[in-house]
C-alpha cells in the first residue's frame, strides 16, 4: 500500500521531472525553432508598430489571431489573403462603426490613420505566413447559398 | 481551534462576492450582443465587456484563495495571522488596482492579451500586493506549530501563481512568442498551480466535513497534484498546436492533456470516497454540497469538456470556436469558482457563529445555479459545435454563420438567469450570517 512519504516523492520527483522536459522543449522552440517557423527575419519595425496597436486596442477581445482571442468577431490569421489589403484598410480607418448595417455586430470606429493601418497591415502580412501546422484548416466541403 | 485573526477571510469573501455579481452582468452583456443586441456598443463595446468579464472572474477567484488562505493558515499552522493589518491593507490595495483596471477597460487602456490585460503599469502594484500577502502567509506559517502538507500545498499553489505572473510581463516583438509565454501564466495557472490550491482547500474541507484521518486525505492529496503535474505540465502544449511553435508540440500536448482528466477524475474519487468512509457527520449540509459538487464538476468541465476538443485533429477545427466558451464556463465554475463557495459556506457559520447551516436558501442556490451553468455549458456547446460544423467544415462566412447561431444565445441567456437567480440567493444567504464576531471565534476554539 502506497505510503504518505512515497505519495510525496511521486508529487515532487514528478512535477521537478516534467518541469525540466518542459523548459528545455520551451528552450528548442525559442532558441532553435522560432526564427524559421515564423519567418522572424520579417519582423520589421512596421510589424512590430502593428503588433503595438493590436494590443493597445484590444482587437483580441473581439476577434482571434492564431485562433485565440474571443469568439464576437472574424478570425484575422488569413485576413489579408481572404479580403485583401485594400478591404482590411478600409475597415481600419472607418469613420463609423463597420458592420453596422450589414451583420448587426458594430466594430469601434478605430478612425486609424493611413499610417497605422498600414502597420496593422504589416502585422497581418507577417501573421499571415507563419508556419501554423495546419491552421486553420481549409473546409471540407464548398457549399452554394440558395437565398 | 479557530482564531481570531480568521475573520479577515470575511472582508475578502465578501469583496470577492460582489466582483462575481459584476462579472455576471457583463457577462449578461456579451450574451445579449451575441444575439444581435449589442445596445451598449457606444459605452461598452464588446471588447470592453469581455475585458471585464474574464479579469472579474480572475480577481474574484484570486480573493477566494487569499481569503481561504487567511482561513485555514492560522487553523492549520495553529497560530494567528502574522499581521491582520497588512491583509486589510492588501485587500483594499487589491480592490483598488482592479477597480483602476476595470474602469481603464472603458477608455481604452489595456494591454490587449487575452486574460492580462491589466495595463503594465498596475501589472507592478498586483506583483507588490501578492508578494505582501505571501509575505504574510509565509511568517504566520513559519511562526506556526505545524507545518501541514494541507497548507504547504495551498502554499505552493500561491507561490507558483506568484511566480508563474512573471513570464506574461515580458515584451516580444513576436507574436508566437508572446502567445507562447502567456500560456506559461494562463494555463499553468488553471491547470497547474491552481489546482494546488483547489487541491489544498479540497483537503481541507475534506478533513473538516468527513473527519476522515488527516494522513489519509494528505496522502492522495500529493498522489493528485502528482497527477496535476505529470499532465499538466506538457500538457500546456495543446496550446501551442497553432501559434507558430513546432509541430512536436501536437504529439507532447496530445498525449499529456488526454492525461489531464485523470487528475480531475481522481479529485472527484477521493472526494467521494473520503465522503463515503467519514463518520463524521457534520451538520454543514450546504458546504458538503459544494465541497463534493467541486469535485464532480471540475471533472466534467474541465477534465472531459477539456478532453473533448484537446487532440490535435479535433482542435484543428474547434480552436478558437464557441467550443472553447462551452469548456471553459464549467471548467472555472466547477474547479474554481466552486471551491471558493465551497469555502466560504465551511467558513461562515464558524466566523460569525451563526449555525445557519442548511436552510431553503442555500439548498435553492447550489441547485439553481448549477442547473443555470449546465444550461448555460450546453446552449455554448450546441452553438460551438454549430459554427464548427458551419464556418470550419463548410466554409461558411464567419458572420454568416454566428447570425445562424444567434438563437443559442437566447438559451444561454434564459439558463445564465437560472444561474444568476441562484448565486444571488447565495449572496443574500452570505448576509444572513451577519459580521464575523471575536466572541464565536473564541467560542468555537
Amino acid at each position: 500500500m502506497l505510503t504518505k512519504s512515497q505519495a510525496k516523492i511521486f508529487f515532487l520527483a514528478g512535477t521537478i521531472i516534467f518541469s525540466v522536459l518542459f523548459l528545455g522543449l520551451s528552450y528548442d522552440t525559442h532558441v532553435n525553432k522560432h526564427d524559421e517557423q515564423t519567418n522572424a527575419d520579417k519582423i520589421t519595425p512596421e510589424v512590430v508598430a502593428g503588433k503595438h496597436l493590436w494590443e493597445a486596442n484590444n482587437c483580441m477581445g473581439c476577434h482571434t489571431i492564431f485562433g485565440e482571442g474571443a469568439y464576437y468577431a472574424p478570425e484575422l490569421t488569413k485576413v489579408i489573403e481572404r479580403r485583401g489589403a485594400p478591404y482590411v484598410k478600409g475597415v481600419l480607418m472607418s469613420p463609423t462603426p463597420w458592420g453596422e448595417y450589414t451583420s448587426g455586430r458594430k466594430m469601434v470606429a478605430y478612425g486609424f490613420s493611413e499610417k497605422e493601418a498600414n502597420e496593422l497591415i504589416a502585422y497581418f502580412e507577417w501573421i499571415g505566413k507563419v508556419d501554423l501546422n495546419g491552421f486553420p484548416a481549409k473546409p471540407k466541403y464548398e457549399i452554394k447559398k440558395t437565398k | 481551534m479557530k482564531y481570531t485573526t480568521q475573520k479577515v477571510a470575511y472582508w475578502f469573501f465578501l469583496s470577492a462576492l460582489g466582483l462575481l455579481a459584476l462579472q455576471i452582468i457583463y457577462g449578461f452583456i456579451m450574451g445579449f450582443a451575441h444575439m444581435g443586441m449589442d445596445v451598449l456598443h457606444d459605452f461598452i463595446p464588446f471588447n470592453t465587456a469581455r475585458a471585464v468579464h474574464t479579469n472579474l472572474l480572475v480577481c474574484w477567484l484570486l480573493l477566494g484563495f487569499m481569503g481561504s488562505a487567511y482561513y485555514i493558515i492560522p487553523e492549520e499552522s495553529q497560530n494567528e495571522l502574522y499581521s491582520p493589518k497588512l491583509a486589510y491593507i492588501q485587500l483594499i490595495s487589491f480592490l483598488a488596482v482592479g477597480v483602476t483596471a476595470i474602469i481603464a477597460y472603458h477608455f481604452n487602456w489595456w494591454e490587449g492579451r487575452k486574460f492580462l490585460e491589466i495595463p503594465r503599469p498596475l501589472d507592478y502594484l498586483v506583483v507588490v500586493n501578492v508578494l505582501a500577502f505571501l509575505f504574510n502567509i509565509l511568517m504566520t506559517l513559519f511562526k506556526g506549530k505545524r507545518q501541514t502538507t494541507t497548507a504547504l500545498v495551498l502554499t505552493m499553489g500561491l507561490l507558483f501563481s506568484a511566480l508563474l505572473y512573471l513570464p506574461g510581463m515580458i515584451w516580444f516583438d513576436s507574436q508566437t512568442l508572446d502567445s507562447f509565454y502567456r500560456w506559461y501564466v494562463v494555463h499553468l495557472w488553471v491547470e497547474g498551480v491552481w489546482e494546488l490550491i483547489m487541491g489544498g482547500i479540497l483537503a481541507f474541507l475534506l478533513i473538516k466535513i468527513t473527519g476522515v484521518d488527516r494522513e489519509v486525505i494528505e496522502k492522495w492529496l500529493y498522489v493528485i497534484v502528482g497527477l496535476t503535474f505529470l499532465s499538466g505540465i506538457l500538457g500546456t502544449g495543446h496550446h501551442f498546436y497553432y501559434i507558430g511553435a513546432p509541430s512536436y508540440w501536437l504529439w507532447i500536448g496530445g498525449i499529456f492533456s488526454a492525461l489531464e482528466p485523470l487528475a480531475f477524475l481522481a479529485m472527484a474519487l477521493f472526494a467521494l470516497n473520503m465522503y463515503r468512509k467519514g463518520e463524521k457527520k457534520h451538520p454543514n449540509k450546504t458546504a458538503l454540497n459544494w465541497t463534493l459538487g467541486a469535485a464532480i464538476t471540475s471533472f466534467v468541465g474541465a477534465g472531459l469538456l477539456g478532453a473533448a476538443h484537446t487532440l490535435p485533429n479535433v482542435n484543428l477545427y474547434t480552436h478558437g470556436t464557441l467550443v472553447t466558451a462551452m469548456h471553459g464556463h464549467m471548467a472555472f465554475w466547477g474547479a474554481y469558482a466552486m471551491i471558493v463557495l465551497a469555502i466560504i459556506a465551511y467558513a461562515m457559520p464558524n466566523i460569525t457563529g451563526r449555525k445557519l447551516f442548511n436552510n431553503g436558501i442555500s439548498q435553492y442556490a447550489f441547485w439553481l445555479s448549477n442547473i443555470g451553468m449546465i444550461g448555460m455549458t450546453v446552449a455554448f456547446g450546441v452553438a460551438g459545435v454549430a459554427q464548427v460544423y458551419l464556418e470550419r467544415i463548410l466554409g461558411v462566412d464567419f458572420m454568416e454563420t454566428q447570425k445562424e447561431i444567434e438563437p443559442h444565445f437566447l438559451v444561454l441567456v434564459l439558463c445564465a438567469s437560472g444561474f444568476t437567480a441562484g448565486v444571488t440567493l447565495y449572496i443574500i444567504n452570505f448576509f444572513k450570517f451577519g459580521k464575523p464576531t471575536d466572541e464565536a471565534l473564541v467560542a468555537a476554539s
